[in-house]
């Protein structure tokens, strides 16, 4: 189970108190991109072992969307961090890489 | 015009802690700006209460104001003067960004007392319920089994307890399943 800290109200909770809401950073293709850049947005998505970045909601509590950096593997977080930034911010990539030395994730390292 | 009643219609049920309904009361949502000073004189002006630090509630005589998000807060009032709450918020607060709506009978309102008020609710929701930490004054949204649930904690140990009018019965069905005698973990001593 996971336990996620939500960046906006600053409560710590188990899994079921959130909901997941799809991969993180994911740019946007709609009216006017071509079908390649259309079909990637929507069909292409990361399916990592290991270290991945998620959207989450904290929907029984302050209904707030955030980020969350996390371990498929492990089922360990990261981070938390919140839904208006572009990419993950320093700390988290930090206490990324203090346990999975060498790790990616699309155009992040 | 129609008389108002709660939907536990005053259900009360006595076990490892008593569950009350909590009556009709008057509950408005008020989102905005929680920092700026509008809001916080809109606010004391309608209650006589200030804005709440995150996840904390204030009461005063018949009132409260809860804590719900960076940008809501909840105003609990007596039922009858709900209207008259709402038109000060809104006097108040003209021109700036925010929203006052009424939701009073979209909730219900229950209060879990007792010695076993702890464990009962905490057999239901993912929360750390001991006494180091949920103290009086907390306030916390969360999952109440199946349904979202929202509490605070008074100084006189009573959990005082909103959630969906929708959802009402089943509810106080779980509170007082939770509360039945012989169902004692014992967790909190």
């Amino acid at each position: 189970m996971l336990i996620l800290t939500c960046p906006c109200c600053g409560v710590t909770g188990e899994e079921t108190e959130f909901h997941q809401g799809g991969e993180a950073h994911l740019k946007r293709h709609g009216p006017g991109a071509s079908d390649d850049e259309f079909h990637t947005y929507m069909f292409a998505k990361e399916n990592p072992k290991g270290v991945h970045f998620e959207r989450w909601r904290h929907n029984n509590g302050c209904g707030k969307w955030f980020h969350a950096a996390r371990d498929t593997v492990t089922l360990e977080v990261y981070g938390t961090y919140p839904a208006q930034t572009l990419e993950p911010p320093q700390d988290i990539r930090d206490a990324i890489t203090a346990k999975r030395p060498g790790w990616t994730w699309r155009d992040f390292a | 015009m129609s008389e108002a009643i709660t939907p536990l219609n005053g259900a009360r049920f006595e076990g490892l802690a008593t569950i009350e309904d909590a009556g009709l009361t008057g509950m408005i949502t008020l989102r905005g700006d929680l920092s700026s000073k509008e809001v916080k004189a809109a606010v004391q002006n309608a209650v006589g209460l200030d804005i709440p630090a995150q996840r904390q509630a204030l009461s005063g005589q018949g009132t409260a104001v809860l804590w719900m998000s960076p940008d809501e807060l909840l105003l609990m009032c007596p039922y009858a003067e709900v209207a008259q709450i709402i038109a000060a918020l809104e006097g108040a607060l003209k021109g700036q960004h925010f929203l006052v709506a009424n939701v009073s009978d979209a909730r219900t309102f229950l209060h879990v007392s007792g010695p076993g008020a702890r464990e009962t609710v905490a057999k239901l929701c993912p929360v750390d319920l001991s006494e180091a930490a949920f103290t009086p004054g907390m306030f916390r949204r969360t999952r109440m089994a199946q349904v979202p649930a929202a509490f605070w904690l008074d100084e006189a140990g009573t959990f005082h307890l909103i959630c969906f009018r929708s959802v009402a019965d089943y509810a106080f069905n779980l509170l007082k399943t939770s509360a039945l005698p012989g169902g004692g973990v014992g967790v909190y001593g």
